[in-house]
């Protein structure tokens, strides 16, 4: 049950452990900042913000797994990952959390650090080196593209559920001896169901964009040679 | 569109707290936070001492005991993880209403339900006093790198037209014999969903293009920024809740 929302409010990880993971989260965000400001171009900001919009508000629209209540969101860091990039993917993972914590008070202020780790780092960062492989290995099909959204947005999710893990063995503020490796099995067994779900939406949702607007997919741009320059349509045009 | 000045949580209000600007607040907010978790556990008096707090600037801000704790069941699925600690804790055991729990597990409880708690209501007063536009500017004054103040400013702008379109389309399935329950609402929530995404995006191009038209270069107009920033007096006022947070947390921390 613990697993529903994947933020972590306050006092459930010790302050230490806390500040090491913020100071980390800090570090590596702005290493994004710095390669994302590359990568925002004229095309990539809307869809950075709708990105961003959307992981939020899918977030809110919880979908059930059993009758008994539990239910999940999305994380969104494979959908991200899929479509502006891991840096502006990471970023607008962030932003989403930021906001959430600041605002919504969900997912306590001082462990952002942590749940920035888990959410926007480490589930993106694992679905985007998985998208990066499955991408070459997999046909250049739309069930290859189906595929591999698929299973980068699962096993992103479950990756980041074990972050959870980690964390809460360095400095959960509950010992509990030898039910930790219970509680990864719990995380993992959980995660693994939202991640399917997960799954089936950024796998249809990629597959959607992929088929009208296939420009706008950052995974495949990589892949197009040679890419062809972003120009935008005039606005008021379309 | 009326979306955008507003969100859910804002209290359209004149207060002592609306009135202060938006850096300050988030400074306030995230200060005293930190000094709620630094606080030993065991010190029952010092999260008393922050709960008045709390309600002093609630009531500052003529907001509503029943509004605030209405909107802090946002952390329940954490409160039922805190439920769970004092039988799954190791250590030592004390007899509880006939049941053997763990103590640590007891303290624990109690250490994420009330740092929880009063993290939510912390963020909930911001959320009540701050709009989404000022909660940007603010961010923008504290020196949030641009990148990330572009990506909340246009999450911020979608995210109402997203939930509304969002619901349309869920009213629309529904009328049309859909009945979405359990797993099998699935596909069409799915399905549904790219729809939602690419019409959403073509909304969004569009208005991104018109912005830049019209001299937008990924900052907020100069009119934000230049009045209505802080100052000392305001800070110093503002300063009043977290300075207070942080020597009660001082004084627990020497006590234990």
């Amino acid at each position: 049950m613990e697993t529903l929302a994947m933020h972590i409010s306050n006092g459930i990880i010790d302050g230490p452990v806390a500040a090491i993971f913020a100071a980390l989260a800090l570090a590596a965000l702005t290493a994004c900042v710095l390669r994302g400001r590359r990568d925002l171009d004229d095309r990539l900001a809307p869809m950075a913000g709708l990105v961003a919009a959307f992981i939020f508000a899918v977030q809110m629209l919880n979908f059930p797994i059993f009758t008994a209540g539990v239910s999940g969101h999305l994380l969104g860091g494979a959908l991200a990952a899929m479509l502006v990039g891991p840096w502006v993917g990471a970023l607008c993972v962030s932003v989403v959390l930021v906001v959430q914590a600041l605002i919504f008070g969900d997912g306590g202020v001082a462990m952002l650090g942590l749940n920035i780790t888990n959410m926007a780092l480490i589930g993106t960062a694992a679905a985007y080196v998985l998208i990066a492989v499955l991408l070459r290995v997999l046909p250049r099909t739309r069930a290859g593209l189906a595929v591999t959204a698929f299973v980068a947005a699962t096993l992103s999710v479950v990756v980041a559920s074990q972050g959870f893990v980690l964390e809460y063995w360095l400095g959960g503020t509950t010992d509990l001896g030898n039910n930790l490796t219970g509680l990864a099995g719990t995380m993992a067994g959980v995660h693994l169901l939202i991640g399917i779900g997960e799954g089936l939406i950024t796998a249809t949702t990629v597959l959607t964009v992929a088929k009208v607007r296939p420009d706008l997919v950052y995974a495949l741009r990589s892949l197009r040679a040679p890419a062809t320059p972003a120009v935008p349509v005039a606005g008021g045009v379309r | 569109m009326g979306a955008g000045h507003g969100h859910v949580l804002y209290r359209e209000s004149d207060s002592p707290v609306h009135r202060l600007p938006p850096e300050v607040k988030i400074v306030a907010m995230v200060v005293f936070t930190i000094a709620v978790v630094a606080t030993p556990r065991t010190a029952f008096w010092a999260f008393g001492a922050y709960a008045v707090l709390v309600a002093a600037v609630a009531a500052l801000a003529r907001v509503g005991p029943r509004w605030l704790l209405s909107r802090a069941l946002i952390e329940l699925p954490f409160v039922l993880f805190a439920v769970a600690l004092p039988f799954l804790g190791s250590g030592e055991r004390v007899d509880v209403w006939g049941l053997r729990l763990s103590e640590d597990g007891l303290h624990g409880a109690w250490n994420i339900l009330a740092k929880g708690t009063l993290g939510v209501l912390a963020s909930l007063l911001l959320a009540a006093t701050t709009s989404t536009r000022d909660l940007i500017v603010g961010l923008d004054r504290l020196h949030c790198p641009q990148v990330l103040t572009q990506i909340a400013t246009f999450m911020l702008r979608y995210l109402d037209v997203l939930v509304g379109e969002a619901r349309r389309m869920r009213v629309a399935r529904i009328s049309r014999g859909d009945d979405p329950r359990f797993l099998w609402q699935l596909r069409g929530f799915a399905a549904g969903i790219g729809a939602l995404f690419l019409r959403a995006f073509e909304r969004g191009e569009r208005v991104y293009l018109a912005m830049v038209s019209r001299g937008y270069t990924g900052r907020m107009p100069a009119v934000w920024q230049g009045d209505g920033a802080a100052s000392v007096g305001q800070w110093l006022v503002a300063a009043t809740v977290p300075v207070l947070a942080a020597s009660i947390a001082a004084t627990a921390l020497v006590l234990t």
